[in-house]
Order: structure tokens, then C-alpha cells, then sequence
């Protein structure tokens, strides 16, 4: 049970800097996820908490101490890998005890963690087997047994649902989260899946290029997004994004053919007249009804899911590009023109250069 | 070529790189290049000193009549020993790799032969082409043909070059079953449905797909002849009858051990570590290419 | 095989058949002589055994040839004390040195790299003479030092454990890091186990290479309590006008090629997979 503190972090590679100054403060038994696409940094960011990559600049505390100059042994953290790194030589339940043994632990200490781990995680029977000779789940979790008998400060995982099939992927998700919530362990878990993401994180630490683009609970990254990089990248199919011109005062928007949007909150006066990027999520546009609706879309394209539809299809002169999701099944046709309408709250507006969230 | 984790501690690395590097240092860097240095240097007849003579031992020994034809034994030796064991391995390997049944059998016993040491492998061959209690020289007696290799020159090669490349087929006969075993069935397969003949096939597929493996095997074979075989000779005709066996690498020996020829010894050491370096350079130029193969 | 053509299965045994009679008809010959008497070799020639076995190889073993002064008993563990010593040797100081050389950051490394790899190029047949001249200052003359040392130093074994070591998954090292392992604990507990199959094949090569060492023990050795079986039976040949001991020396032969043939045959697959290998 730890806080975990990360304070201005930087990390470089020969002269390149790859991490950019991240700082977070994760809660005693917090369930932290960091999530990017690949390259992001979000490896070597876990791997500098695990102490497996030297910290460049920063500083990173586990309950208040700084741990920068510990090695990995020191700092009463557990890992667990993407490949599950498990011993190919040893048994399952020596894999488990390796850890503890080094410590010198009592032996009977050791088998009494271990038995528990293994209850908990329902690997008791493969003791004895060799890791080759478990599948892919079953590895999992013998390498979460390795962390659990450890008792350690922090948990730390690095990607470890990658190598899994999907519906394998699904129920580790919830058994991980619920051994979490059992044992009250901060955890930092790393994915670039953003449904893996969304279900398992307290609090999400999206990165971006080595940078953290947003620090926040999932509901609060998905409705308000700071920067468009983080607006596109949770949420499937993704945000669509429209380069549109503001009015002179900033007060409204307008769309791809002539359809004025008027903005909330006093609108955007800094940015009056200038093009910016407007997002708005699929399932936020609906059919209009019987009314006119605001926009036109010829549709291009319909995929028929079962509980939803998506029309991908475009609209205005410059056919603009718009993925839309509707709910029940809509077999439309190609050309078809339909009426969309979208509420103003669920719009989100993008400084065009910097990406950042500039509407209120 | 880079692993990421590495550990950080000083000393360690050090002592575990030791004692590979004081053997190194002591029984190769060190002798090499007294090689070297006594190539360039004449003793006195009694030993008690030497004088730089530049490039005098080369000039001596490349003008020697004994040393140019050693230089052509060596030659004549190592062609034939690899030919030799290549077309007998070749041939032994593709049989082996038609059949189903008893492959493993005839593999093992194909095999176990390089286990052999070559001069064991010499004192066999000695003994099956002795004059009095050969049993081959006792045959070919029989036939008339008289067989005494310690008097004939020609007889004496062929005896040396029978024992060292009998060693070597099974050596070479791995390698291409091998080779031939790694080629995919769907080559030959497509080429018999066009019509192919096996030999036709053989020459046209199999042989140009194997020929990684049979450069690699040529070079192998040729450091072989050149060095491994001391034991054949030594055992079998001390490098006669009147040098007609004095492979180049037993003519150092005997220069340097028995003739007491620093120099000279010293300088055919020099062309040897030359020859083996330029064999050693080709087989890695060659095996880099094989791995992008 | 594509096609099925009866003559052409018989075929293909017949010169497979021929070729391992090729192969096998020397070593035949030398079982047979070991067990006759002198006097049979020399007068009359057959085929079959004899039955002087047990009486040769006794002989052999115990007394030794009438030309040299050490029984085969002790030539044979002279070979086998180098075999093993230069075996062990070799694994041992290459595990070391490569271990070093992959995993750990250091000055010099690639420089000591570059340095083991040279001697790859370096057999000892070329430079005999300075090695002897060595071997002679540290007085390891006539001794088992002078016969295993000097040859434990290749690098085949180095880039053979290097090359597997590579391949060893990063995250290992790491969750030993994790666990609270240093590099000794990471070598012993887990990278050692890990390499059995490459220490195992390289074990059936390098002990095969050991024993059949003979340009090496000629030269080191002088004293006949020192012959390794090979030279032994080298000197034993060496009768100038007297009679050769045959049925000694074919019996010594015979003792010679078992230890070497039996390991290639028990350890087929790892002779196969060291063969292999180490050549790249």
C-alpha cells in the first residue's frame, strides 16, 4: 500500500529526450492505467518507476520517499511483463517463490504465500507443471502470483493482455480488476488499448509522444478531451474531426454547408474569425426527425452491427467526411440523404495549431 | 548485437572476462606474434643471439625447392581430400536423404567415423596398405601389384589422401544431409511435375539450392587438409617417401622441432597464419551471406 | 521421393549399404587383428575374430607395448584427463567470457571481443614453436597444465554461448532485477539452466576434439608417463627394423576410437546440434 509520486519526470536516450516532464500523484491503492499508442513513452515510463530505466531529471517517491538511486530490488515493487518473463526451467511454483527466496523468507512462510496466492488466482493444480505446459492465461496468472506472494508496495503491469486472444482479454480484464480490489494494491498498468483503459483505470495518465496529453477519470477524458490527439484516440470508431471557420465574435461555427452551430458558454472570442478544429463523436449525431435537421449526409458506406449501425458517408461541397453511430439497425442505401442533428454540448473545439481545447 | 539490460557493476565484468583473455594473452597472442618476430630474425648456430634480417627467411624458404614443393603437396593433398570426400558424402547423403525407412540408422552409422581422430584414422589406413601385414597390400601382391608406400611417392599420397578424406565423408555427408533435408519437398515436387528426371532434377534443383552448404563444406574441407591432418601424416609417412607427403603444416614441425630452424620454421608459420586467416575471413564474408540467405 | 520405383529404393540402399561398408571395413579390420596373436597377423590373415582378445587387451592395459615405457591403461587416462580438462576447461572460461561480454557495459569490451574472436584464426598448428617456447618457460612441460591449457582458449565455444545468450528474452534478466537478483544470482539460477542444451552439445564436440588431440601432446610431452594414447600409439609404430607389436597396437586403436565413438553415438542429437552449431 503506497502513493506513488512522479514529479517532473524526464527521461533521455543519447541525445534524444524522449519523456517530456510528467508528473502525477497516484493514490494509495489506485488503479492508474497509462495509455498511448506504441512509442508514446508509456513503457519507459513504468520501467523508470520499476527502476529497470534510469530517471534523467524528476523525481519518483513510493510513499514519500525518493526511490531514483534504489534498484528494483529495493524499492518493494512487483512486475508483471508483457511475455510473463516466467522461468522456462522452473516449476510454477518455484517460479512463484524465486522472489521470496532470494530474501531468505522462512520456507514456511514462502509455501503459505504461495498456496494463497495460488488459491486466489486458481493455479493451485499447476504447481508442479513446468510453464511451457500452461497456456497462455494460465501463464498470466502464474505471473501475477509471482507478484502477489511479494506483497509489494506497487503493482506494475506492462502490457501483460497483449499476447492474449480476445476473449481470453476480456476475462483477464475483470479478473485483474477485481484482484486489485481485493487486495487494495496501487497499481500502474500499462495498455495502448483504450478499452482495456477505460474499465480498468481509476484514473487514466493519456501520453502522447512522451508527453502526458491528459491526466484524468475516464469519464471525464472521454467528455472532455484536452487536446485532440486525446479526443481521437479513445473512443471507436473515433472522434470526427472538422476544420471549420469561427464567426467573426466567436459565437458560432460554421459547418460544411453554410449550417451555422452556435457555441456554448460565451463561445470562443479569443479565436473569432480563425479556423479551428471541431470534434464531434460519432454517437453523438442523431437523425433528425421530422424537422429539418442541421446537417445533410449523403451516405457512402453502412455497417450494420447488430445493437448499432455506422454510416460512414459525407456532407457539404467539400465532402467532408463524417462517421456517424446510430443506435438499432438503419439498411440504408448508398446516396441516401440523411438529416443529422447534433446538440451543442457535445461539441468540442480545437485550437487548429496546438490541438489543445480551447471551448469552455 | 546490443542487449538493453545490461549491469552496471565494475569489477565483475572484468573477472569473468579474465581468465579466456590470460589464456589468450599467454598460449596465442603472445606465441603468435613471436611467430612473427622470429620470422624476421636469423639465429646463430648456437642460439645465442639473433639478427634482424628483414624478409631474408621468406626470400629463403620461397626459393627452397623443398618448401615450393611442399607448397604443391599441400595443394595436390587438400584438392583431392576434399573432392574426394565431397562426391563420396554427396553422393551417400543424397541416397540417405531418398530413403524413409532406417534413416536415423544409416545417419548414426554414417556418422560415428568423425569421432575418428585423423591420426587414428592414419594408423588404419597404415595398417590395412602395410607391406608385410596389410591386408589390402597383401591382396593386390596377389594381383601382382606390388604396394610398399614407403618407397613409392604416388603410392604414399594416395594412401594419406584415402585415410584423411575417409575421416572427413562422414563430416561432410552431416552437412549436406542436411542441406538436402532443408530443401522444401514443393521444389522437387513442382519440377517432377513438370517432367523432370530425378538426375535432371538433382542437377537442376537440388545441387543449386545445396550449393551454400557446399562452399561452406569446400573451405571447411581445405582448413582440414591443411591443418587437421598433421596426425595422418606423422603417423603414416613422416612427410615421405623423399617429401612426397611434407604437407606445409608438417614441414614446420619438422623444420622447427626436428631441424631446429627458428627462422625458417617460424617464417612458414607466417604463410600459414597468412593462408588460415584469408580461409577464415572467406568462410565468415561467405557464412554472413548464407544467414540472408 | 517422388517417384516409386522399386530399383530405385534397392539402389539407393545398395550404395548406401556400400558406402557405410566403406566406412566401417578399417575399423573391421583393426577389431579383428586386436584379436589374434602376433603370429597370425604376421603369417596368415583372416577375416573372422580370433580369439586372443581378452589376452591383447589385458596385455595392453596392464603391462603396455614392449616399446614404451607407459601400459595403454595410463595412456588412456592421460587422454582422458585432457579430453576432460580441455572440455570442462573451454565450457567453463566461455560461459564466463561471454556472460561478460553480453550482458555487462564495460571499457574494453568490444576490444577483449575482437581479441577472442582473432583466435578463431589462430590454430595451434601455426605457431607450434612460440607456444612450446611458452609452454616450456612456465615448466608445464611433461604435465597435465602443459596439455590442457594451452588449447583451452578457442573462441568457438565463447560465440556459441554468445550467440544464445541473445536470444535469452531481456525481461528475464529483468524480473531477476525485480525478484532482487544481482548477475551472479541471474547466471547461476537461471541463464546456466537455461544453456544445458548448448553445454550439453558442445560438451560431445569439445570432448571429442580433446581426445584426439595429437600434434599438441607430441610436442609437450617427453616423459612416456605422460603419453596420451594417440602418441602412444604412434611410438608404438615407430620400430625402425624391429617387429611392430600389431596385435598391441590394434588392441590400443580399438581403445582409442571407443570413448570418442561412444559419446557420437549416445549423444547423437547433441553431437549433431554441436556440429551444426559451431560452424556458423
Amino acid at each position: 500500500m503506497a502513493d506513488v509520486s512522479i514529479k517532473d519526470v524526464y527521461k533521455t536516450f543519447g541525445k534524444t529526450e524522449v519523456i517530456h516532464g510528467i508528473s502525477c500523484d497516484i493514490k494509495d491503492g489506485e488503479f492508474i492505467v497509462i495509455l498511448g499508442p506504441s512509442g508514446c513513452g508509456k513503457s519507459t515510463l513504468l520501467r523508470m518507476v520499476a527502476g529497470l530505466e534510469v530517471i534523467t531529471k524528476g523525481e519518483i517517491a513510493i510513499n514519500g520517499a525518493v526511490v531514483n538511486d534504489l534498484e528494483p530490488a529495493d524499492r518493494d515493487i512487483a512486475m508483471v511483463f508483457q511475455n510473463y518473463a516466467l522461468y522456462p526451467h522452473m516449476s510454477v511454483y518455484k517460479n512463484m517463490a524465486y522472489g521470496l527466496k532470494i530474501r531468505r523468507m522462512p520456507k514456511e512462510e514462502i509455501e503459505k504465500r504461495v498456496h494463497n496466492a495460488a488459491k486466489i488466482l486458481e493455479i493451485t493444480e499447476f504447481l508442479d507443471r513446468k510453464p511451457r505446459q500452461l497456456s497462455g492465461g494460465q501463464r498470466q496468472r502464474v505471473a501475477m502470483g509471482r507478484c502477489i506472494v511479494r506483497e509489494p508496495k506497487v503493482f506494475l503491469f506492462d502490457e501483460p493482455l497483449s499476447n492474449l486472444d480476445a476473449k481470453l482479454r476480456v476475462q483477464m480484464r475483470l479478473e485483474i480488476r477485481r484482484l486489485q480490489e481485493d487486495l487494495k494494491v496501487t497499481s500502474i498498468f500499462v495498455t495502448h488499448d483504450q478499452v482495456e483503459a477505460m474499465t480498468l483505470g481509476d484514473r487514466l495518465i493519456v501520453m502522447d509522444n512522451g508527453y502526458a496529453a491528459q491526466v484524468g477519470s475516464p469519464l471525464e477524458i472521454y467528455e472532455r478531451p484536452a487536446t485532440r490527439f486525446v479526443a481521437g484516440f479513445i473512443g471507436s470508431p473515433g472522434m470526427n474531426f472538422l476544420p471549420v471557420p469561427l464567426s467573426a465574435d466567436g459565437q458560432w461555427a460554421e459547418l460544411p454547408g453554410a449550417i451555422r452551430l452556435p457555441l456554448q458558454n460565451g463561445g470562443i472570442p479569443s479565436h473569432g474569425g480563425q479556423e479551428v478544429i471541431l470534434g464531434i463523436r460519432p454517437e453523438h449525431c442523431d437523425l433528425a426527425g421530422e424537422r429539418a435537421g442541421m446537417m445533410h449526409l449523403k451516405v457512402d458506406h453502412v455497417e450494420i452491427l447488430g445493437a448499432d449501425t455506422l454510416v460512414y458517408g459525407h456532407f457539404g461541397e467539400d465532402k467532408a467526411r463524417l462517421t456517424v453511430r446510430l443506435p438499432a439497425m438503419h439498411p440504408f442505401e448508398k446516396n441516401t440523404i440523411l438529416p443529422l442533428v447534433v446538440s451543442s454540448k457535445n461539441i468540442h473545439i480545437f485550437d487548429k495549431k496546438s490541438g489543445k481545447r480551447i471551448d469552455k | 548485437m546490443e542487449k538493453r539490460v545490461v549491469f552496471k557493476h565494475k569489477f565483475l565484468p572484468y573477472l569473468l572476462v579474465a581468465p579466456q583473455i590470460a589464456i589468450t594473452l599467454v598460449f596465442f597472442i603472445w606465441p603468435a606474434s613471436q611467430a612473427v618476430y622470429q620470422s624476421v630474425l636469423q639465429e646463430d648456430p648456437f642460439g645465442l643471439s639473433s639478427t634482424f634480417v628483414g624478409l631474408a627467411n621468406f626470400v629463403y624458404i620461397f626459393t627452397d625447392e623443398i618448401y615450393l614443393h611442399s607448397i604443391y603437396v599441400t595443394a595436390v593433398f587438400s584438392l583431392l581430400v576434399a573432392v574426394i570426400a565431397m562426391s563420396i558424402s554427396l553422393l551417400l547423403a543424397a541416397m540417405a536423404d531418398r530413403v524413409i525407412k532406417g534413416a536415423t540408422g544409416y545417419k548414426t552409422l554414417i556418422i560415428w567415423p568423425y569421432a575418428v581422430a585423423p591420426a587414428v584414422a592414419g594408423v588404419l589406413w597404415y595398417f590395412l596398405f602395410n607391406p608385410t601385414v596389410g591386408i589390402i597390400a597383401l591382396y593386390m601382391k596377389i594381383l601382382g601389384y606390388e604396394w610398399n608406400h614407403s618407397l613409392n611417392g604416388g603410392q604414399a599420397m594416395f594412401l594419406v589422401i584415402i585415410a584423411a578424406a575417409w575421416r572427413q565423408i562422414s563430416y561432410n555427408f552431416l552437412f549436406f544431409l542436411a542441406g538436402l533435408q532443408a530443401i522444401p519437398k514443393p521444389f522437387i515436387e513442382a519440377a517432377a511435375i513438370d517432367g523432370a528426371s530425378p538426375l535432371k532434377r538433382f542437377w537442376t534443383i537440388t545441387f543449386p539450392l545445396l550449393s551454400p552448404t557446399a562452399f561452406f563444406l569446400i573451405v571447411m574441407n581445405i582448413v582440414y587438409a591443411f591443418f587437421d591432418t598433421f596426425g595422418v601424416i606423422h603417423v603414416i609417412t613422416d612427410g615421405g617417401p623423399n617429401n612426397a607427403t611434407n604437407i606445409m603444416v608438417y614441414k614446420v614441425y619438422h623444420d622447427g622441432f626436428l631441424g631446429l630452424d627458428l627462422g625458417g620454421s617460424a617464417a612458414q608459420s607466417v604463410v600459414l597464419m597468412i593462408i588460415v586467416i584469408s580461409l577464415t575471413v572467406i568462410q565468415f564474408r561467405y557464412i554472413e551471406r548464407k544467414v540472408n540467405y | 521421393m517422388v517417384e516409386h520405383r522399386p530399383w530405385l529404393t534397392f539402389l539407393t540402399h545398395a550404395v548406401l549399404i556400400s558406402g557405410m561398408l566403406l566406412l566401417i571395413f578399417p575399423i573391421y579390420v583393426t577389431f579383428v587383428a586386436s584379436s589374434h596373436s602376433l603370429d597370425e597377423i604376421t603369417s596368415n590373415f583372416s577375416l573372422l575374430p580370433g580369439s586372443h582378445l581378452v589376452e591383447n587387451y589385458s596385455r595392453a592395459l596392464n603391462v603396455g607395448p614392449r616399446d614404451v615405457g607407459a601400459t595403454v591403461g595410463t595412456m588412456m587416462l592421460n587422454s582422458l584427463i585432457m579430453a576432460l580438462g580441455i572440455t570442462i576447461g573451454k565450457i567453463a572460461i566461455s560461459l564466463t567470457s561471454a556472460y561478460a561480454v553480453v550482458y555487462f557495459k564495460f571499457r574494453f569490451r568490444m576490444f577483449f571481443f575482437w581479441m577472442i574472436f582473432i583466435t578463431l584464426m589462430l590454430p595451434v598448428e601455426v605457431r607450434i614453436l612460440p607456444t612450446y617456447e611458452v609452454a616450456a618457460d612456465l615448466k608445464i612441460l611433461d604435465s597435465y597444465s602443459g596439455l590442457i591449457f594451452p588449447l583451452i582458449a578457442s573462441a568457438t565455444a565463447t560465440f556459441l554461448f554468445r550467440q544464445f545468450f541473445m536470444t535469452v528474452p531481456d525481461e528475464l534478466c529483468e524480473a531477476v532485477k525485480i525478484d532482487g537478483g544481482g548477475p551472479i544470482r541471474f547466471f547461476f539460477d537461471i541463464l546456466l539452466p537455461m544453456s544445458r542444451t548448448s553445454i550439453a552439445a558442445l560438451f560431445v564436440i569439445l570432448f571429442i576434439y580433446g581426445w584426439n588431440q595429437y600434434l599438441w601432446p607430441l610436442l609437450i610431452t617427453n616423459d612416456e608417463s605422460y603419453y596420451t594414447l594417440l602418441i602412444g600409439i604412434k611410438r608404438m609404430l615407430d620400430v625402425g627394423e624391429g617387429q611392430a607389436e600389431w596385435q598391441i597396437i590394434m588392441a590400443s586403436t580399438m581403445l582409442a576410437m571407443i570413448p570418442p565413438v561412444l559419446v557420437v553415438i549416445f549423444m547423437q542429437k547433441q553431437f549433431v546440434k554441436g556440429m551444426t552449431e559451431t560452424e556458423k
